[in-house]
């Protein structure tokens, strides 16, 4: 933008002294300004990137580590993620597959691409197309058994897509926390899901009952099936907990995880 | 204009302040006050960008042409606020989550334009970016009060410590959730423009209208 101070003398200065209502001029300003102005905005963009890459993706290892109970402030994110075992599942046969590589596979991307995702006609969670592919997180016991399973989970609040994980126990039944990492709710209200003594309701309610039938909810009075079963709506929050509601029963259900639950309970992963 | 470069600084924090005198910005004052921290930092990115881009307009000024002015100060004004985004997401992650959209919006925010156009294309850059800092610092004071008050009595906290312990946690504050919503902050601003144009009668404007005096029948 020093392109104002010149010589006095030559073409350019001859430019300069034009007067700037000039057809000329006005097109030679124009188009100069739009070129310095993006090179200058992508050169930002290009230089940051990593940077914010790498922020985005601590976030979401700080989500993980939450869920599973093993975050303590000021802890070393990236190391202490490395404990989790990360892959890659193919929801309608609830297996883990090696198609795709674990550390690099795109959840959202996968989401959006017609390949590796399918339009949904029952969309209770208002998520529009869900991937065939997910990547979860497995927390095994120091003798290789499992301990945890982190399943991620995503869905229409009031204002926003909630994006969230569910950490489930070995069994594939007990809940052991839930957390959402990105959401647009009204803070103070919808945004409570972020509230730890709310989070800390989901601890040891139960999926399913012992006949298998999923029930889980969100509710504002116990359902009949049983506390267990039962999650505390939030005062003032009602669509988002309706939203909450909808995702955890929908990723619960038949098109979510509930095949690789079924192969979890049969002790085949 | 007979401004001192001091002047130019603390004018428009209180008696010419965008929000309270010219009742300007408003629509992202509603939005970004709910809580402190956010109205800081998007305090500072305003004063960041209100700031460079008067200056950088002001070093343009006499090259402008007049048909296209408002365009090139929008292409200067659009291309800081995503040097500013950019630089939020990979120094602040997390605040620049919880900002989301309103960073983006300060392009629209007409104290940018507004300054862009009354000041920068009429002064020199370094009093421009000086005009420019202090009417982003008058628009910051405005947001910190407004989220103050919103954050304590709606959320019982103050840059997220809380201080009114809040009955969700156990303690003793039931949170008024109007609040946290933006009309709340219409209120809140109206009370200010109130209180600040009590105390200096002098920015109270005159009646576009006069009240007749019908005198006897």
């Amino acid at each position: 933008m020093s392109d104002v101070s010149n010589q006095n003398k030559g073409p350019i200065a001859r430019f300069l002294a034009a007067p700037p209502d000039s057809v000329g001029k006005t097109v030679f300003i124009a188009v100069s300004l739009c070129l310095v102005a993006s090179m200058i905005v992508s050169a930002v963009s290009v230089a940051l990137r990593p940077m914010q890459e790498q922020n985005k993706l601590k976030d979401k290892q700080a989500n993980v580590l939450q869920v599973a109970g093993l975050y303590e402030d000021g802890m070393d994110v990236i190391e202490g993620f490395s404990v989790f075992e990360p892959q890659v599942l193919e929801l309608a046969t609830g297996t883990f597959t090696d198609q795709f590589d674990p550390a690099t596979f795109d959840d959202r991307a996968a989401a959006a691409d017609p390949e590796l995702s399918a339009r949904l006609t029952d969309d209770p969670a208002g998520i529009g197309r869900q991937a065939k592919f997910v990547t979860v997180y497995l927390l095994r016991n120091n003798d290789g058994s499992l301990d945890k399973v982190i399943l991620p989970i995503h869905g229409y609040g009031l204002w926003s897509t909630l994006y969230g994980f569910i950490a489930l126990e070995e069994n594939g039944n007990d809940i052991f926390g839930l957390q959402f990492y990105d959401h647009g709710e009204t803070p103070g209200l919808g945004a409570e899901i972020d509230n730890p003594r709310w989070k800390a309701l989901w601890n040891g309610k139960r999926l399913s009952d012992d006949d298998g039938t999923l029930q889980i909810t969100v509710a504002k009075a116990a359902p009949p099936a049983g506390a267990e079963h039962h999650v505390d709506a939030l005062a003032g929050a009602t669509l988002t907990s309706v939203g909450v509601d909808n995702l955890v029963r929908f990723w619960m259900g038949e098109a979510g995880f509930a095949p690789f639950l079924e192969n979890l309970k049969a002790g085949e992963i | 204009m007979a401004q001192t470069k001091r002047d130019l600084l603390i004018d428009p924090l209180v008696d010419n302040n965008p929000i309270t005198l010219q009742v300007l910005g408003i629509c992202s004052a509603l939005a970004v006050t709910s809580s402190l921290q956010v109205a800081f930092v998007m305090a500072l990115a305003v004063t960041a960008v209100t700031g460079f881009s008067s200056m950088f307009i002001s070093v343009l000024r006499n090259q402008i042409p007049g048909s296209i002015r408002i365009i090139v100060q929008m292409v200067i004004i659009a291309s800081l606020v995503i040097i500013v985004d950019q630089v939020l997401k990979a120094y602040a992650y997390d605040v620049s989550k919880t900002l989301s959209v309103f960073v983006g919006l300060i392009i629209t925010n007409c104290i940018v334009m507004g300054r862009a156009e009354a000041f920068a294309m009429k002064n020199p850059p370094i009093d421009s970016f000086i005009d420019g800092v202090g009417n982003g610092l008058g628009y910051g004071a405005l947001l910190l009060v407004v989220g103050s008050i919103r954050e304590l009595f709606g959320a019982g906290s103050l840059f997220g410590v809380s201080i009114l312990p809040t009955v969700n946690n156990g303690g003793w504050y039931v949170p008024n959730g109007m609040l946290l919503l933006p009309p709340s902050a219409f209120f809140i601003i109206g009370l200010l423009i109130w209180a600040v144009r009590a105390w200096k009668p002098e920015q109270v404007e005159e009646r576009e209208y006069k009240i007749q005096v019908v005198e006897g029948h």
